[in-house]
């Protein structure tokens, strides 16, 4: 599915083109990950970045035990290399 | 609102050869992608594809972003577009769902972070991104009794116990054994990587494989170590009972595509 090995299994290791890259992994990339710029369509909301909140809600389960990541403190303004 | 929108995928170096590798590459919604160019000159390109403007505008957005199935679509479609890139030339991803109005307004961007656009593209030339997760396999519980006969006699309430006390250990040493891992893949991968990013260890429905992830970091390696780090990090985890270690990769350099100063809210160190 992704580069798995498992070990102490031997490594079997394929090259990345055709195979299934995992959605989560590809998520945590394209969501955490990638420059941030500020596009014309606004995808953020007190410099809290939409993207990653609405998709860190779907993907992680919020509970005491794991408070979720944006509610802490005060958000971070992530302008990056906005204009 | 009916004008296509510009999504935007990566910056990119200009070179010569560049609109060949992008003819046939679709996009999101398998549209073709197209270089944008700074109006100002200067060397570096966006990678475009128009989208259509009632599915990207921030209603929309929000809507779609629920909606695992139009999710994935986007971010696969972003993935092979970067992935096509990277096989020619150095990429510097975009975040998803990065959207402007037209190409004039990409343009605009490209001038105004010319510079800081091109310092990252040279310093990620000739570099890979390896995922690095380690998990801690769950122990069963009859795993873990079959491993402590009951001494006869014992009462059922203490041969409870004692059963529960043999497996709380072997969850213990589990996580030990992850400890160990860790630090272990961490000498490994140090020893080639140039730098480190952590992302929140996975957890919720999406996340595959069995085992709790305890470790889920991502290491910026020169090409010329790709192989060497692959083998050295497999190795480094080798004997240890209940971990598992899985590599992803290569990826573009997605999780190092900003400078470590301009992204604060994940943890950015060096190895």
């Amino acid at each position: 599915m992704t580069g798995a090995a498992r070990l102490p299994v031997e490594a079997e290791r394929e090259p990345l083109p055709g195979r299934q890259i995992a959605l989560i992994d590809l998520l945590d990339r394209l969501l955490s990950g990638g420059v941030v710029l500020t596009g014309d369509i606004t995808l953020s909301i007190a410099g809290i970045d939409l993207v990653r909140v609405s998709l860190r809600a779907l993907i992680v389960s919020i509970t005491a035990q794991n408070p979720s990541p944006w509610a802490e403190g005060t958000p971070q303004p992530r302008d990056g290399h906005a204009e | 609102m009916t004008e296509p929108i510009s999504y935007t995928y990566a910056v990119v170096r200009d070179a010569d050869g560049l609109p060949d590798v992008l003819a046939g590459v679709q996009g999101v919604a398998r549209a073709p992608v197209h270089l944008v160019h700074g109006r100002h000159g200067g060397d570096v390109a966006a990678v475009v594809s128009p989208v259509p403007p009632e599915d990207f505008h921030e209603d929309a957005l929000k809507r779609h972003l629920e909606d695992l199935d139009w999710l994935e679509a986007v971010a696969r479609a972003h993935h092979s577009v970067v992935e096509a890139l990277s096989a020619h030339t150095t990429v510097l991803p975009l975040r998803l769902a990065t959207v402007y109005l037209d190409d004039e307004r990409v343009a605009m961007t490209l001038d105004a972070c010319q510079d800081t656009f091109s310092d990252r593209l040279s310093r990620l030339a000739a570099h890979v991104e390896w995922g690095v997760k380690i998990y801690v396999e769950p122990i069963s519980v009859t795993a873990a009794r079959a491993d402590t006969a009951p001494a006869p006699g014992l009462s059922p309430g203490r041969a409870y116990l004692r059963s529960r006390r043999a497996q709380r250990h072997t969850q213990e040493d589990a996580y030990r054994a992850a400890e160990q891992a860790a630090a272990n893949v961490e000498a490994a991968a140090g020893i080639h990587a140039v730098d480190r990013a952590r992302h929140r260890p996975q957890q919720g429905e999406l996340s595959v494989g069995s085992g709790e992830n305890v470790v889920n970091d991502a290491y910026l390696v020169p090409a010329e170590h790709a192989d060497a780090f692959f083998s050295d990090v497999m190795r480094a985890a080798e004997g240890l009972d209940s971990v598992r270690v899985e590599v992803t990769g290569p990826w573009a350099p997605y999780s190092f595509a900003s400078p470590p100063d301009a992204e604060p809210a994940e943890g950015t160190a060096s190895p």
